[in-house]
């Protein structure tokens, strides 16, 4: 960077130095040759930006294709059916010659698992957001992140496995039921998933606390648990807030892990211990089933849209908060 | 801070009872922190365990036989190499352009914001949703079919958010003595981006890249619904045919297929989990690097 900075400057200076000497057509002839070069440079250069521009506006534009498609194609359903019977109706019967489209029982499934994962990821994951950023030892934290970071890439599929071939027998064996694959076994697997995202978007926002907090606390003779207590949690709400709703909106969005351990069971769940069905897995389970554009295929894409709209509302949300949280530490 | 430790030193002296609830509460930090490690680490070691055995030069150079009961995983493989390949020559122009273009170009104001909001909102969206939006957009409207070109856009998609906000991150983090130097000795705009924001901000969005990258090899529900084949014991002949791919093939032998090998299993787990541990070593370590460069 700084070579290339000073290689143009002393090309510039030597140019300067060299005209001095130089007969009138020289100079004309030179000034014609950048005049043309440059003319050269500006057409690139407008090419360039607006290649970016086009770049720019396409990744953009298929954001919003994404709505657009889902919802176009999501709302086709209710030419048969009506948005209460969707939303509300407890049968789903998609291939019945007098097929029912009601989702309740997913939404039921899909709240109580994340409800479940919640309960287990929000008190561990603020417990370890709080060791990595107030009390572990620098390397100790360094490892502990790649470690927790390395959870994400995890794929779903590897984890739903795991919970297929280990998970769901402890669960079973344990509670002492006759299968495994529960609400509860997906609320474990979904717990692992969203803990990633809590530990470092919490850990990020008691770290952001400027340091005046923690130092004014400590010499008004507060211990340092008491000023994470008393201080740094309360200073921190927004951000952590934030956390527990990104860690939310990723239990409601995952699909192969509990489609894999949750035995998708087309039921309102009545406790933990018995199997349900989330609003991901019917997608992912019955599109292969469907025609293009038929009422079931149509009904898919409006349990899309369901569960778009659900996530856009908590990352929205959170993302004010978020906003708010720093504006605040600043 | 020494100076306050000493002072905490002497007020513990005085106060045995702070000391203990703060030995408790820091003793139930840490028991949080190993309910995430461990189980993570035994994650790990069990897939290396159990798949180590299978995991061999035929396992992964060969077509599956019987039904997908014994021989090779090769296709999976392929399809999975061919989907990660086409996702990044989707994703990484457009998402870097698209970072570049709000960072440098695009004036800064409520649009701008807007336009970001949408974009960390699209992170967050679920997988099964881009899953949809490919069969409905690549797969149905464009004609492309059930298809690796399908599979790629969408995987593209999934991940574009993610290469925005980094790239985007990344940009911002050079500082404007930079540019301004650049443009002060003659350099054009596109100039000083391409030669003095764009090396500096390398790390970060390779880095960015790279994990959403690995992200999109492990997803199984969008291509689930664009690309995935059952079983294809061929090597693809065209963009517009379909594949196996790793993470839907793992789901498959785990819950479709009755009488499956446990050691096919784990080996699809054990290779599908060290490709994205690949992709994860190496953003790690460019981080690192990085980190180390700077500081």
């Amino acid at each position: 960077m700084k070579e290339f900075i000073e290689k143009i400057a002393f090309t510039k200076s030597a140019s300067g130095k060299e005209t001095g000497s130089r007969t009138a057509v020289e100079k004309l002839e030179e000034s014609q040759w950048n005049l043309n070069k440059s003319f050269k440079n500006r057409i690139g250069e407008y090419m360039i930006e607006k290649l970016i521009f086009v770049l720019g506006i396409t990744a953009l534009l298929i954001m919003g294709l994404i709505f657009v498609f889902l919802i176009r194609t999501g709302f086709r359903l209710f030419e048969d059916v009506t948005l209460g019977q969707f939303l509300m109706g407890r049968e789903w019967y998609p291939n019945a010659t007098n097929p029912r489209f009601g989702i309740l029982p997913m939404i039921a499934g899909t709240t109580m698992v994340t409800v479940g994962a919640i309960l287990i990821s929000v008190p561990i994951g603020i417990g370890s957001a709080i060791f990595i950023a107030e009390v572990a030892p620098p390397k100790t934290k360094t490892v502990f992140k790649v470690i927790i970071e390395f959870l994400s890439a995890i794929p779903s599929v590897v984890l739903g496995f795991l919970g297929i071939v280990v998970l769901s027998n402890w669960v079973r064996i344990s509670f002492n039921l006759s299968s495994g694959f529960t609400v509860l076994t997906g609320s474990i697997m979904i717990s692992l998933m969203a803990l990633p995202t809590i530990i470092s978007v919490a850990d990020d926002a008691i770290r952001a606390l400027p340091d005046e907090y923690r130092e004014a606390s400590l010499a008004l003779g507060a211990s340092k648990w008491e000023t994470i207590k008393n201080v740094l949690l309360p200073a921190a709400s927004s951000g952590i807030i934030a956390a527990v709703m990104l860690g939310v909106g990723r239990a409601i969005g995952e699909t192969m892990a509990v489609m894999m351990v949750m035995g998708n069971a087309v039921q309102i769940p009545s406790s933990f211990l018995v199997s349900g069905r989330t609003m991901t897995a019917t997608i992912a389970a019955e599109m292969g089933d469907t025609v293009r554009n038929g009422t079931h295929y149509n009904a898919l894409f409006a349990i899309g849209v369901v569960l778009l709209l659900m996530t856009s509302i908590i990352n929205i949300i959170s993302e004010f908060v978020l906003h708010r949280a720093q504006k605040e530490g600043r | 801070m020494e100076q306050s430790q000493i002072k905490e030193k002497t007020i513990f002296k005085k106060d045995e009872r702070k000391r203990n609830t703060q030995k408790i509460m820091f003793a139930l930090f840490t028991l949080c922190m190993l309910a995430v490690i461990i189980p993570t680490i035994l994650i790990i070691g069990f897939i290396i365990v159990k798949g180590v055995g299978t995991v061999n030069w035929s396992f992964i150079s060969e077509m599956p036989r019987m039904g997908m009961k014994e021989g090779g995983i090769l296709p999976a493989i392929v399809g999975t190499l061919y989907l990660v390949v086409g996702t990044i020559l989707f994703s990484f122009p457009l998402g870097v352009g698209a970072a570049i273009y709000l960072t440098e170009y695009a004036e800064q104001g409520k649009l701008t914001r807007l336009i970001r909001i949408a974009v960390l909102n699209l992170a967050g969206v679920p997988s099964i949703v881009y899953g949809l939006f490919g069969l409905g957009l690549f797969v149905f409207f464009l004609g492309f079919g059930s298809s690796i070109i399908a599979g790629a856009l969408t995987l593209a998609c999934l991940i574009l958010p993610i290469i925005i906000t980094t790239s985007e991150e990344a940009i911002k983090s050079v500082p404007d003595g930079y540019r301004e130097a650049s443009l002060a000795v003659g350099a054009s705009k596109w100039e000083t981006i391409l030669h003095v924001v764009l090396p500096r901000a390398m790390p970060g969005i390779l880095t960015g890249g790279i994990l959403g990258i690995g992200r999109a090899a492990g997803e199984t529900a969008p291509i689930l619904l664009t690309v995935a084949a059952f079983f294809i014991p061929r090597m693809p002949n065209s963009l517009f045919d379909q594949v196996m791919a790793l993470p839907y093939h793992l789901y498959i032998v785990s819950t479709q297929v009755p009488g499956m090998p446990e050691s096919i299993k784990y080996g699809t787990a054990l290779v599908l989990l060290g490709l994205v541990g690949v992709f994860f070593l190496i953003a790690t370590l460019i981080r690192l690097k990085f980190k180390n460069s700077t500081s």
